[in-house]
């Protein structure tokens, strides 16, 4: 900790007032509060840099980043890692912040983020937080119907059957958005053909029509096809589902870390909520766990580089990271950041124990115009699971098309 | 007068016709008085499913928090900034053009009037890309410079139709005796065709008022944050913030609307000779 | 007013004053011609140019030739896409009928009916985007009106906006909302301007209800329902908003029109075909143009009779 402030003490000049622009999209409260919070501390440190925020939407900030990038780049801008980002480092628009990472010693704070974040050699973003994607449940009704967390898919079968069968949605998803659909369909991949397929598949390096894909949907259509999921999903967004869930008319929402913080402020109790990893479909396939890493950049012409790079330092920072996810209700990127012993944070960080693979999420995994066609396949299959042989083709097509 | 003056029927068709008026402009604006309705109604009634029923108190704390928890403010005066320079620039241009092409014969004359006639009709995509590139590369993208640019450009096509038919139909005689006179051009223009061109001014700028106010497509476009987008834009920017919280999309909703409303009510008689200019002639 | 000022240097002001009926025009029409022409005329043509590179907006453009449009041709999208589009064009034809009856509705000399059609005309004023926001409200299941008046007539809550049989109906019925108050308002003021004597004429020969309506009424109404057929043409070709805003397209893209679509593959979340997105706006002119085409025709007509 003592070697990260330093860098930015070492690059600080003296005299004139900088400033810092940041442009990210942390709306939701408990994000909006965990970055005030991370401002409020580095304006502290720095009294000299005055920081000023701009929060956009976050559907809306997917579309803008790119405008501003090229149009008036700020200093600091939130973005996904992995393939999410390589559009913006091929074309010149992030810099490349290597002797940052050296300087810091980040690869020592970062070791199993540095691969999704370094592109040819280089590494272009501070990774500030990560969060384990899993079945969320409510720990009151599956005691009350005598289940216990399902292990492995028959179990998960099992117990969708019984909570549909007593009147209880299994699932709540809300679709509009189009990702939460994707969720489901990484972990049936990962579960069923490992991360090594999903990996090939999500390069283009496989094909929609391989009969392993066809596999994953047709476990997919056994949740889709007696109707285990709630209804009008497509109508809703990820948010507007959550109030089935609290008030439980479903009883297992797929989905990150971030949404404990909006359960509970739809009512519920941290002792109604509890986490379980995605079941294993085949035994023999090793765990793997979707976690999307959360980063900062820096555009390569952000005008204020230097107040932009110490910024980067202060957030890479292990104090400063723990104090954040905490508020935010998510997971520290840095290793050497302490985590907070709430029971979620706790079961959280367990999904990740004892793993090898981590996936980001389809949307950062596949090239940008893949995302679109692929989820949008997905929507429509848990809508209408009849059309999967036609979903499937359009994705060929589109990935052909995509490698040309 | 068609249909028949109701006056002229049967005491009952006059009954029946006081009855049906009201009922039908409440089914038409069904929607409309919802929304309204779900503007004022506390958070509490959403959240306990009181989404019909009366609201259990009047909340207009719903407006405070739109302007004090959202930028809203901010979007309503960038929405001003950008829409009032717009009709004023347009406005003046076609003035301009619209005395060019209906008062001198010269070649081309018509050929000029029609591109500006058919250029009014091409659908906005054809011109998103070429028009983003030439704003980001004069340093205007995400200002609202940019966009007030390209609205009076767009909307002098409109308003170049508007005043050319509008003069046309002026007398031309004083203009022809005032050459005789050796008046300059420009004076003819500025002292005999202005004064009489006001009604066209009036009717024109409300109506540009509502078509720049209302515009979302070039906003999305052309800027994309709370320091430069109007209140459209803005609007479609919280509701992806406030989801599900139909209380305050609703208000949102309901300010957005009320300038342009304000704007018609005030100037209605202008509004529609405006929006119905060529409905009456051949 | 001080511009005739500047020329009356002795040499500048005589060539001035010998030409001034020729560079006149000119000159008033130089600003709104530049504008125009940098804006709306060079960029069509421009976007014809993109549409025959692959360009993501951001790095260097790759000369594509047709394959942007045969790309097009094999992609179901752009064909829901268009399909999309006709069903708009087809129902939204409809607001000029509806409009002509609420016109003739209001078309009353009773107190009040000055509010009554300000009222009814409401709706155009307001933008789109509000409309948009006020139908997602009309429609949302557990929350609108709508799913609430079909479960109570045992339908259940049917979410149209989530539904690809229904999204694009129900988007249209939203666009219908302020087109058919347009059509009306047009309609009003054509229906004040028929010749009186006319109508007396005809009903003294016993001409009554629609057959009036069919033989005097409409063929005086040609000028305003001209003007209605132009603006709804163009309004449903236009339409964007009221899509970005109630559906981004979805569920599954089922509610796309070329217009939204060119946007998404443009500019949207994960677009930035600008190359792609220009050959589905330079298709949706041509269409476009079908029709553009018919209407200055038919005002050009005018012109030279007039």
């Amino acid at each position: 900790m003592g070697l990260a402030l330093s860098g930015g003490v070492l690059a600080s000049g003296m005299g004139s007032a900088a400033s810092l622009v940041i442009n990210s999209d942390h709306t939701d409260p408990a994000a909006r509060e965990s970055l005030a919070a991370v401002i409020e501390g580095f304006e502290n440190t720095y009294p000299d840099i005055k920081v000023t925020w701009n929060r956009f939407a976050t559907e809306g900030y997917k579309s803008s980043i790119r405008n501003f990038l090229a149009a008036n780049p700020p200093d600091i801008v939130r973005w996904y890692a992995g393939n999410r980002m390589l559009p913006f480092v091929e074309a010149g628009l992030f810099a490349d912040i290597s002797d940052l990472w050296q300087q810091e010693e980040m690869s020592d704070a970062f070791p199993s983020m540095a691969s999704s974040l370094t592109y040819q050699d280089k590494q272009w973003a501070v990774p500030y937080s990560y969060y384990p994607w899993g079945i969320y449940y409510r720990a009151d009704i599956f005691e009350e119907q005598g289940i216990t967390p399902p292990e492995d898919w028959q179990a998960l079968l099992a117990a969708s059957r019984q909570l549909k069968d007593n009147g209880i949605t299994p699932f709540a998803i809300g679709s509009k958005a189009l990702w939460p659909a994707a969720g489901w369909f990484d972990y049936i991949n990962l579960r069923l053909n490992g991360y090594d397929f999903h990996m090939q598949l999500t390069r283009g390096e496989a094909d929609y029509t391989d009969p392993r894909v066809k596999n994953v949907f047709d476990h997919w259509a056994e949740l889709v096809k007696p109707g285990f999921y709630n209804q009008n999903h497509a109508a809703l967004e990820w948010q507007d589902a959550v109030p089935l869930f609290a008030q439980g008319e479903a009883a297992m929402y797929l989905m990150g870390s971030f949404t404990v913080e909006v359960m509970k402020s739809a009512g519920l109790e941290e002792a109604q909520i509890g986490l379980m990893r995605f079941p294993t479909i085949d035994r023999d396939v090793a765990d793997a766990v979707e976690a999307p890493t959360e980063m900062f950049a820096t555009p390569a012409n952000a005008p204020n580089p230097d107040s932009a790079r110490k910024f980067l330092a202060y957030v890479a920072r292990p104090d400063v990271q723990a104090e954040m996810n905490r508020i935010a209700g998510t997971l520290p990127a840095n290793r050497h950041a302490s985590v907070d012993d709430s029971p979620l944070t706790r079961q959280a960080t367990a999904l990740l124990s004892g793993v090898e693979s981590v996936s980001q999420f389809y949307d950062r995994d596949v090239p940008p115009r893949m995302a679109k066609v692929g989820m949008q396949g997905f929507q429509e299959f848990m809508v209408r699971p009849d059309q999967q042989a036609d979903i499937l083709q359009r994705l060929d097509q589109m990935t052909r098309r995509l490698y040309r | 007068m068609f249909p028949r003056p109701i006056s002229e029927y049967s005491r009952g068709y006059r009954a029946l016709y006081q009855v049906v008026l009201p009922v039908s402009l409440i089914v038409w604006l069904l929607p409309l008085i919802g929304i309204a309705i779900t503007s004022i109604r506390p958070a509490q009634d959403l959240a306990t499913g009181n989404y019909f029923g009366l609201p259990s108190a009047i909340a207009l704390g719903n407006y405070v928090e739109v302007f004090t928890t959202s930028a809203m403010g901010d979007y309503l005066w960038n929405s001003l900034r950008i829409t009032l320079p717009s009709v004023a620039g347009a406005v003046a241009i076609s003035c301009l053009t619209g005395y060019a092409l209906s008062s001198y014969r010269f070649r081309g004359n018509l050929l000029l009037f029609f591109i500006f006639v058919a250029g009014n009709f091409v659908p906005f995509q054809i011109l998103m890309v070429p028009v983003r590139d030439l704003t980001l590369q004069l340093g205007l993208y995400d200002t609202v410079t940019g966009l007030v640019l390209f609205h009076v450009a767009f909307q002098s096509g409109f308003c170049t139709l508007f005043m050319r038919n509008f003069i046309r139909a002026l007398p031309h005689e004083l203009v022809e005796s005032a050459r005789v006179e050796g008046v300059s051009e420009w004076r003819i223009f500025w002292y005999i065709i202005l004064p009489l061109m006001r009604p066209a001014i009036a009717a024109l700028s409300v109506l540009v008022f509502t078509f720049v106010w209302n515009d979302y497509f070039w906003a999305l476009v052309l800027t994309q944050g709370a320091g430069s987008q109007p209140i459209t834009a803005g609007l479609n920017a919280l509701n992806g913030q406030w989801v599900s919280a139909w209380q305050l999309v609703s208000a949102g909703a309901i300010v957005a609307a009320l300038p342009p409303v304000a704007m018609f009510f005030l100037m209605q008689k202008h509004f529609i000779a405006g929006l119905t200019m060529g409905a009456t002639k051949g | 007013m001080n511009r005739a000022s500047t020329f009356s240097k002795p040499g500048v002001s005589s060539i001035w004053r010998r030409n001034q009926r020729r560079l006149a025009p000119l000159l008033f029409l130089a600003p709104g011609v530049v504008m125009f022409a940098v804006y709306v005329v060079l960029p069509i043509f421009q976007s014809v140019w993109i549409s025959f590179f692959h360009w993501d907006g951001m790095g260097p453009k790759d000369w594509a030739g047709l394959t942007n449009y045969t790309d097009l041709y094999d992609d179901p999208a752009f064909w829901t896409s268009l399909k999309n589009n006709l069903i708009w064009m087809a129902l939204y034809l409809l607001a000029i009928p509806l409009g002509l009856a609420a016109a003739i509705f209001l078309n009353q000399n009773v107190t009040g009916i000055r509010i009554y059609k300000s009222l009814f005309f409401f709706p155009f004023v307001i933008s789109q985007v509000v409309v948009g926001l006020i139908f997602s409200w009309f429609y949302a299941p557990g929350i609108g009106l709508l799913p609430e008046i079909t479960e109570w007539l045992g339908l259940g809550q049917i979410a149209v906006l989530a539904d690809e049989r229904y999204v694009t109906y129900a988007v249209i019925v939203a666009g219908l909302w302020p087109q058919i108050a347009y059509c009306m308002i047009i309609y009003l003021t054509g229906l004040n301007n028929i010749a009186a004597d006319q109508i007396e004429a005809a009903r003294l020969d016993g001409a009554r209800g629609l057959r009036m309506l069919r033989y005097v009424i409409l063929p005086q109404l040609r000028p305003a329902t001209f003007i209605a057929l132009v603006v709804t043409v163009i309004g449903a070709l236009r339409s964007f908003d009221l899509i970005s805003i109630m559906t981004s397209g979805g569920p599954y893209g089922s509610s796309r029109v070329l217009s939204y679509y060119m946007y998404e593959q443009a500019l949207s979340e994960y677009g930035y075909q600008m190359g792609y997105g220009a050959a589905i706006a330079v298709v949706l002119l041509v269409i476009m143009m079908l029709f553009i085409s018919g209407f200055v025709w038919r005002m050009f007509g005018d012109e030279k009779e007039g």
